[in-house]
């Protein structure tokens, strides 16, 4: 199965939350946190319920939680759909 | 709970500064005032689903409203349709009210207290839709609160950092009144400002199946002849879309921050519950008439204009007519009812008739009851039909009754420093 993408990351935020004026996601946002981009815990959640769908896995809602940056998200669905496949 | 930020007074006159407006025939407050003064009538066939094997297909539709153009994007995934209309008509009333960062309020200066009757449902019905097809893993987060009746007062609040006292009330048609006296006492309590009105939208299949089973809509096609508020003819009401904003403030407030304008002053405000079924006993939408003018300091006499209720219900508008024959003495003040001519907004149809009533006062003119024409003799109303009439007013009475015996009664005047 595929895995996670920056790219992908950023459609599916943008669908589940919509995109914020203020923040750009074209750049290098690997290290920028969710709130610094916009998103607040629940649109995480919602993200999450996609990537969950969409990947086939399990994802700890506290795990969600501590992933504060996109790159520690990333590690944690693609960390997940390893022990999935 | 926040500490007043002004003195506590029972007596201190409460005004409104800004007004921002989303409804059939109108984005705007200007456009809704020209539509309603126009006689444009916005009733029409429903367009967002298939209606056609419904027994009423019509509806008062907001149509150019496009959400994007309105409201950041981050807003939209977890808005209903009727908390869009709310978060755009407050900032328009804000900015009516000359009210933004530079004004020099506090987060806990303003409150926020708004009615909605129906909540979202629009944004349930496709979440239920996935609940029930695809399953509970596909419904949105935001369901939790998109739905709730509290939404659109959390929401301009959270949007605006308004962070002193607010509410929501649920009351139906009389909800965006109750809304309004609720924002003068709060005013009176100590908040310098409150964002307050009502805004409501169902017309989704399930919402508007829910309205048809109430069993007053009009099952009359004609768009122009299917809500007749006081006709001979009149056979229910149409449902609609939209409500309106107010600003609420203190008048010493607004006149230290150097307000643009003034549009009214809410002098009265009073509701009032119809007895049980059966009981004998009469409605009650009377006494809230006359508890608000008491409490204004009026007398009948006083009283310029009526903005009814206008169920369009032959027994209900029959009862209307009777208690303002009773209250103002056989065609005794000039009444309308404008709304027939976007429908009956729910929640945002009081806080509608605010506006079209503060409206009236700052340009001296009452705009007509829709399509209404035959006026039974009976009701003895001086019900104002086919075009608006120029008048010398200075005061308003607004009127609304919701399902199950809600009754509420707002006056409104000219305000004089």
């Amino acid at each position: 199965m595929a895995r996670l993408t920056l790219d992908a990351l950023r459609t599916i935020l943008v669908a589940c939350a919509g995109e914020d004026d203020s923040a750009d996601l074209s750049g290098d946002i690997l290290d920028t946190t969710f709130e610094d981009l916009g998103y607040d815990s629940l649109a995480l959640m919602e993200s999450a319920a996609r990537i969950e769908r969409e990947f086939g896995i399990t994802l700890d809602d506290d795990d969600v939680n501590e992933a504060l940056t996109p790159r520690l998200l990333l590690d944690l669905v693609n960390g997940s759909e390893a022990q999935a496949a | 709970m926040s500490t007043p930020s002004h003195t506590p007074d029972r007596d201190r006159p409460v005004v409104v500064t800004g007004l921002g407006v989303a409804a059939p025939g109108g984005i705007g407050t200007e456009r809704f005032w020209k539509a309603l003064l126009t006689g444009e009538n916005a009733i029409g066939e429903l367009s967002r689903f298939d209606a056609s094997r419904y027994p009423s297909r019509l509806a008062g539709q907001i149509d150019d409203f496009e959400a994007s153009d309105h409201l950041p994007g981050r807003l939209l995934p977890q808005t209903d349709v009727s908390t869009r209309y709310a978060l755009a008509a407050a900032d328009w009333a804000l900015a009516d009210a000359g009210v933004g960062p530079e004004a020099g309020f506090e987060d806990y200066d303003l409150g926020v207290v708004t009615s909605t009757a129906q909540g979202g449902f629009d944004f349930t019905h496709r979440e239920f839709h996935k609940l029930w097809n695809q399953g509970p893993e596909y419904v949105s987060v935001y369901e939790s609160f998109a739905w709730f009746y509290a939404v659109n007062t959390g929401q301009i609040s959270i949007r605006n950092s308004m962070r002193g006292p607010s509410a929501a009330l649920v009351g139906e048609q009389a909800g965006g009144l109750d809304a309004i006296g609720h924002a003068r006492r709060t005013i009176r309590r100590g908040t310098r400002l409150v964002l307050s009105g009502g805004v409501d939208s169902a017309l989704d299949p399930w919402g508007y199946a829910s309205q048809l089973a109430g069993g007053l809509v009009s099952t009359v096609a004609d768009p122009e002849r299917a809500y007749l508020p006081f006709d001979a003819d009149a056979s229910g009401h149409v449902p609609g879309e939209g409500g309106a904003v107010l600003i609420v403030e203190d008048a010493d407030s607004a006149r230290e921050r150097g307000a643009e304008r003034i549009y009214g002053e809410i002098a009265g405000y009073a509701a009032t519950f119809d007895p049980a079924p059966g009981s004998g006993r009469p409605p009650a939408l009377g006494r809230a008439a006359e508890l608000a003018l008491a409490q204004a300091g009026l007398t009948p006499g006083d009283i310029d204009v009526v903005f009814a209720d206008g169920a369009g219900v032959p027994e209900l508008d029959r009862a209307e007519a009777e208690a303002l024959g009773r209250l103002f003495g056989p065609y005794g003040v000039p009444v309308t009812a404008p709304k027939a001519l976007t429908g009956r907004l729910c929640a945002g149809g009081g806080p509608a008739d605010l506006a079209a009533a503060l409206l009236a006062l700052r340009d001296q003119v009452i705009p007509a009851t829709g399509r209404t024409a035959r006026v039974p003799d009976a009701y003895r109303l001086d019900l104002v039909t086919g075009q608006p009439r120029e008048a010398a007013l200075s005061t308003a009475l607004v009127l609304a009754r919701g399902r199950h015996g809600f009754n509420s009664a707002v006056v409104l005047t000219t305000h004089r420093p």
